[in-house]
Order: structure tokens, then sequence, then C-alpha cells
């Protein structure tokens, strides 16, 4: 289970992101690619936790899951994979390794309350 | 108090390890070491192959080393020793995984230009390495026969972010009921194109081709990291 590790990166660069010591996160945006090995319910979990005691306490993980899509060159197509990614072109049937996405692990954005002090 | 506002971040969540990898990968490149990452679930035979890799690599003339991250008993660390090449043990505490961080930190004191080769044995786990980058040339994804022929379908992100696929225990294929061509499908499924090779250990078989693909690998002649790790 390394999405303990991968919670705890996520508060870091949350509070990284943070204004100041008053503000507080209320969301964070992420997008989870299929083959991230990335798991959803053990990262909410584990955000849970690592969240703990930071001003990401109590924060919502919002998490857009991005399908993986390869492209073909031969006939030019994409195709979106299923579980488990057969890494194949619907239309044509050639395989292909072309990944245009599905890997991802990124924050997107965060959602701010800005603390009373804040507001000068 | 003022209404909750967005603030765009836009960043990768691992991108500090990236970052780490990222320097390890030109500081490698610059000592002129190729290095390999060896990840399979527990017991697929990752120290038995590194062992039979270290020795002969030594014999062959190479001057080769590794990192072991791969919970250890002592008798795993003698065995790799035996061999007489430098080994070090990386201390995981129980983390499931080898992290950019680690590497760097295990690496202080050896001179990286005295090396050919830097083998790291990471974590048995089919699932936590293939997320993180560690500076390496490639990464070799080891499956044992005896783990049947369906574990690529279960475990894609592994082997997909693999550059080399080594079936191990190929002396026990015979009594496993091993299905070579349903188990090439299966990894060729995942992950097209990957090389892949038959080896055993324990009989000493199947790692000439396995010298060949190292060798092409340190020439640049091999595909090198896969895209997107
Ligand atoms: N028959 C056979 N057994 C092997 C081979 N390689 C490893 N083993 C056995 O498999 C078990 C696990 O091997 P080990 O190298 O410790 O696996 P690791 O956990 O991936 O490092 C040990 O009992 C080894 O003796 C092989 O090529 N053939
Ligand atoms: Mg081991
Ligand atoms: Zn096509």
């Amino acid at each position: 289970m390394h999405e303990l590790s991968i919670a705890c990166s996520i508060v870091e660069t949350v509070e990284e992101v943070l204004p100041d010591e008053n503000s507080t996160v209320k969301t964070v945006f992420l997008k989870i690619g299929a083959m991230s090995g990335v798991v959803r319910d053990a990262l909410l979990f584990s955000f849970e936790v690592a969240a703990q005691d930071t001003r990401a306490a109590g924060a919502v993980l919002e998490i857009e899951e991005i399908p993986v899509v390869v492209h073909c060159d031969p006939c030019g197509k994409d195709t979106e994979l299923g579980n488990p990614p057969i890494f194949r072109c619907a239309f044509c049937g050639q395989s292909t390794a072309k990944i245009l996405q599905g890997k991802e692990m990124e924050i997107v954005s965060i959602e701010i309350e800005d603390g009373k002090a804040a507001n000068s | 108090m003022e209404k909750p506002r967005i603030v765009e971040v836009r960043q990768g969540i691992l991108k500090k390890n990236d970052q780490l990898a990222g320097g390890l990968r030109a500081r490698f490149k610059s000592a002129g070491v190729c290095v390999i990452d060896l990840v399979s679930s527990p017991g697929a035979g990752k120290t038995a192959f590194l062992e039979e890799t270290l020795r002969r690599l030594k014999e062959l003339g190479f001057r080769v080393a590794a990192l072991v991250g791969d919970l250890a008993t002592e008798n795993d660390a003698r065995r790799l020793e035996r061999s007489g090449v430098p080994v070090r043990q990386i201390e995981t505490h129980g983390i499931c995984h080898l992290e950019a961080e680690m590497i760097e930190r295990n690496l202080e004191g050896w001179n990286l230009e005295e090396l050919d080769f830097l083998f790291i044995e990471n974590v048995g786990n089919l699932v936590c390495p293939s997320s993180y980058d560690l500076g390496e040339d490639a990464r070799a994804v080891l499956h044992a026969v005896t783990e049947g022929e369906d574990k690529p379908l279960k475990y894609p992100t592994i082997f997909n972010s693999s550059d080399i696929a080594v079936v191990t225990k190929i002396d026990l294929a015979e009594v496993c009921e091993f299905d070579r061509a349903a188990c090439c499908e299966n990894i060729h499924a995942v992950r097209p194109n990957i090389p892949i090779l038959e080896t055993s250990a324990k009989k000493g078989i199947g790692f000439e081709d396995w010298f060949e693909y190292l060798k092409d690998l340190k020439n640049g002649a091999a595909a090198r990291s896969n895209s997107g790790r």
C-alpha cells in the first residue's frame, strides 16, 4: 500500500500552496489515471489519515479517474482500454504501446478557505 | 470569512521523487554506469537471479554492484555477498517500495565511475514500485513459472512500466505445466513488444541472453526507459 506515501505527498504540496497560516483546504482536485498504480479507495482512506493535524485536515479528495487511451499509428485512431487494459487498436486489431493518457497522478487545483486574519 | 476560492496547482503528485530520480539519472549517465531495477512479487526469484547475474558478470570482467531493498534475511545478504561484489542493504523500514531518495542516500561513498552495472533489487511487490522512478536505465520485471500465466493481466501497470520481462524458474516449467505461449501473450497484451527472456538461476539457464540485453542497454542499443515513467 503505497497510497499512504502518495497521500503524504499530496498533503505536503497542499500545505506549500496554501497562502498563509490561517487558510484551510476544503477540496483537493486530483487526476488519477487508470494505469497510475494508485487505488482510489486506498488513497481516500490514506488521505484522511495523512491530513490529520495538518491544514488539509477534513479536506475532500475529488478524484477524476482518467481511462487509458492508446493511439494506433497505422489507422490513426484512438482506443479507450478496459480492465485489464489490452493494448490493441479497436479498429484494426494492431497491438499498440502508444499511451495518450491513463498514467496521470496530478494535483489539479485546491479549493481554499481563507482565514479571517488573511483578510486585510 | 471570504468565499472559498480555487487555486490552480497542476503538479505531479510524485514531483519530488521524479526530480530526485532525474538527478540520479543524470549522475548515472555522466558516471557511465548502467542501472537496472528488478521488480517482482515476493519469492519470484529476484535475489537468486541477482546472485547469478553478479557472479557471472564479475567473471566476465564487468564491474558490478547491487543495492538491495527487498525484505532480506541475513541469509539473503550472505548469498549476495558470496558473489564478491559490493552489495548494500537498503533499510526500507517496512515501506512497500523503493524511492529515489533511498537510492541517493545509499549510494554515499560509492564511486559510480568505477562501475559498469548497478542493480537494484526492489521490494517484492507488483503494485507499489511501479509509480516510483529510481533514475534507472531499465526496469526488469521477473515472473516465475510457479506464478501461472495471469499475473500480467492482474498487474498490468508494473508490466507496462517495465522494459524487459524475465520468466524465472524455467527449470520448474514442466512440473508446473507452465503455458509459455499464454504467458507471453498476456505479457504482450499489456506491454506490446517488450523483450521476454526465460531463465533459471538454479540451473544457470538463459543468462547469455540477459547479458546480451545488458550490453546492448549499456551501449544504448536496447530501448531505454519506457515512456511515461
Ligand atoms: N527451482 C528454482 N527455484 C528458484 C529459482 N530461483 C529462485 N528459486 C527459489 O525461489 C525462492 C525465492 O527466491 P528468492 O531469490 O529469494 O526470491 P525473491 O523474494 O524474489 O528475492 C527460493 O527458495 C529460491 O531458492 C530457480 O531458478 N529455480
Ligand atoms: Mg529477495
Ligand atoms: Zn488501428
